[in-house]
């Protein structure tokens, strides 16, 4: 059903490939509809309890496809028709969401990988906030994920400069959870999905919406938030599977439920 | 008191309970339903036991509207004739709180309905729309007029011309609803504002209701000496008395909404 993607789920882990290896996988409109409606439907798959997005080939995302782009190509509508959708429904989704970084990630790529709750690198990998060198601003998100996850300070050397980050670097700022060699990466990436798909599904969930919470409630409504997100929790069968298995000291096997 | 096709009806620690009961369809109303909700609705108003009503819809909707095959057919006389709205003019004579428990779409005449409860608590994600303009149509169970009340005239022009999806934060900032909970905790919270409300004495929360609501109407003087009016008539009440006593014996009040 997927043309410019390639995607599968498997042991609870549904795995979005870009798929235009040739193109570095740069966005097209159909790609961008296609990434949108796959996280669409591993949100809601009961089956999928951690997805992660990944590169074909030797790069990630290198951002906009530049020969889909006409004169009169209208940049504002293109944001909020096609790339607007696809990062809103990655923010949306309340399952853990890794960017599995095997290249470079440039642009709206770049964008795409800070959407997403983990950032895992190869050392071959590097961020490239390519956009200021053709005289655009970074976009999909781009600068409000910075400022979040670097600072103002930071972000703003990042956006203006628009230099090459590569993986150590990027380990460094804090925009890579981990930097992981070349020949061991999909074995590592394995792992890491694998073991989210096995916690508690819920709960990640909950602390997914408590986290974009903190950052716009006050605090006396974060508390209210809170409250509620923790009752919600400890309505959960894998809480009293925590519960239960703790007490009998043994390891829990979360469902997600 | 089950003998409806499209809600369901219950009674717990004095709320009474009326849920939108075609999930299937999205709760969309059929005028059946809106009389069978109108019906509960009076039922529950004339009912001792009940002193606070929550007005909810089964499933991931509470209603994305009118069912549009019921009315495509329709004209002029026919609808002059059916006087549909009759019924919706009658949610405005409840007299007891109705607190509506919103999630997903609140459409067209969902959000009619939901615009005719008194607090409307709002599930996280809930959107709220009137998108009868893009059916060459507009609201007419009361949609342009509540809204505008609510939130005055410049917004709902837009909200109204546009037919624009109002996410539950915004609605929740022009003062469309009352609060946003966890989608989970829905029916838990609401239910837990309505056992708040039912522990009141049911005496005052109707007439501040009523004062309230002439608040809208009425101008300010006018306003003032209905409140006025209201305010007497409680002292007629034993709720009042022990509400004053129990204040003065520094014990806790027992309301007997008599």
């Amino acid at each position: 059903m997927f043309e410019t993607i390639r995607y599968n789920v498997e042991n609870g882990v549904a795995w979005l490939y870009l798929n235009r290896p040739d193109k570095l996988n740069s966005f097209t409109a159909q790609m961008l509809r296609e990434v949108k409606d796959a996280v669409k439907n591993a949100s809601k798959d009961d089956e999928v309890r951690c997805i992660v997005i990944t590169g074909e080939g030797r790069g990630f995302c290198a951002g906009q496809d530049l020969s889909e782009i006409e004169p009169n190509t209208d940049y504002g509508d293109m944001i909020r028709k096609h790339y607007a959708p696809v990062i809103k429904q990655i923010k949306a989704c309340e399952k853990p969401i890794v960017a599995a970084v095997n290249g470079v990630a440039a642009g709206a790529g770049f964008s795409l990988a800070l959407a997403c709750d983990f950032r895992l690198l190869s050392e071959k990998a590097s961020f490239v906030n390519a956009f200021v060198h053709i005289g655009l601003i970074p976009d999909s998100g781009n600068i409000y994920f910075l400022t979040q996850l670097v600072g103002q300070a930071k972000a703003a050397e990042l956006a203006i400069l628009g230099e090459k980050i590569p993986a150590g670097k990027a380990e460094e700022l804090g925009l890579a959870n981990r930097v992981i060699q070349a020949e061991t990466f999909t074995d590592e990436v394995n792992e890491f999905a694998s073991r989210l798909a096995n916690m508690p599904t819920k709960a990640i969930g909950l602390i997914k919406r408590s986290l974009k919470a903190a950052s716009t409630l006050s605090f006396e409504d974060y508390l209210e938030f809170e409250a509620q997100g923790q009752r919600t929790a400890a309505l959960t069968v894998d809480h009293q599977e925590g519960i239960n298995a703790f007490l009998e000291k043994r390891t829990p096997v979360f469902t997600g439920k | 008191m089950n003998r409806f096709e499209f809600i369901e009806t219950s009674v717990t620690n004095g709320t009474g309970v009326i849920e939108l009961n075609r999930p299937r369809q999205l709760n969309s109303l059929r005028r059946q339903m809106v009389t069978e909700i109108v019906q509960a609705l009076e039922a529950f108003d004339r009912d001792e036991e009940v002193r606070v009503i929550v007005l909810a819809g089964k499933g991931r909707a509470f209603s994305a509207g009118a069912d549009i095959d019921e009315m495509e057919k329709d004209d002029p006389i026919r609808l002059e004739l059916l006087n549909q709205f009759a019924e919706w003019d009658k949610i405005s004579l409840i007299k007891k709180p109705i607190i509506g428990a919103v999630q997903g779409f609140v459409f067209g005449g969902g959000f009619e309905l939901a615009l005719s409860c008194d607090i409307l608590i709002a599930a996280d994600g809930t959107e709220f729309s009137f998108p009868e303009v893009s059916l060459g149509v507009m609201p007419g169970a009361g949609g342009t007029q509540r809204l505008t009340k609510l939130v005055g005239r410049t917004k709902a022009l837009e909200w109204l011309w546009t037919g624009e999806r109002i996410p539950a934060v915004a609605a929740k900032e022009h003062g469309i609803i009352n609060k946003i909970v966890a989608p989970e905790l829905l029916m838990e919270e609401t239910l837990k504002l309505a056992a708040r409300i039912a522990k009141q004495p049911p005496l005052s929360v109707r007439l501040i209701k009523d004062s309230v609501n002439k608040a809208v109407d009425y101008p300010l003087y006018e306003g003032m000496q209905y409140e006025r009016k209201n305010f007497y008539l409680l002292f007629a009440s034993q709720d009042q008395k022990e509400g004053m006593n129990a204040f003065v014996e520094k014990r806790k009040p027992n309301f007997e909404g008599k």
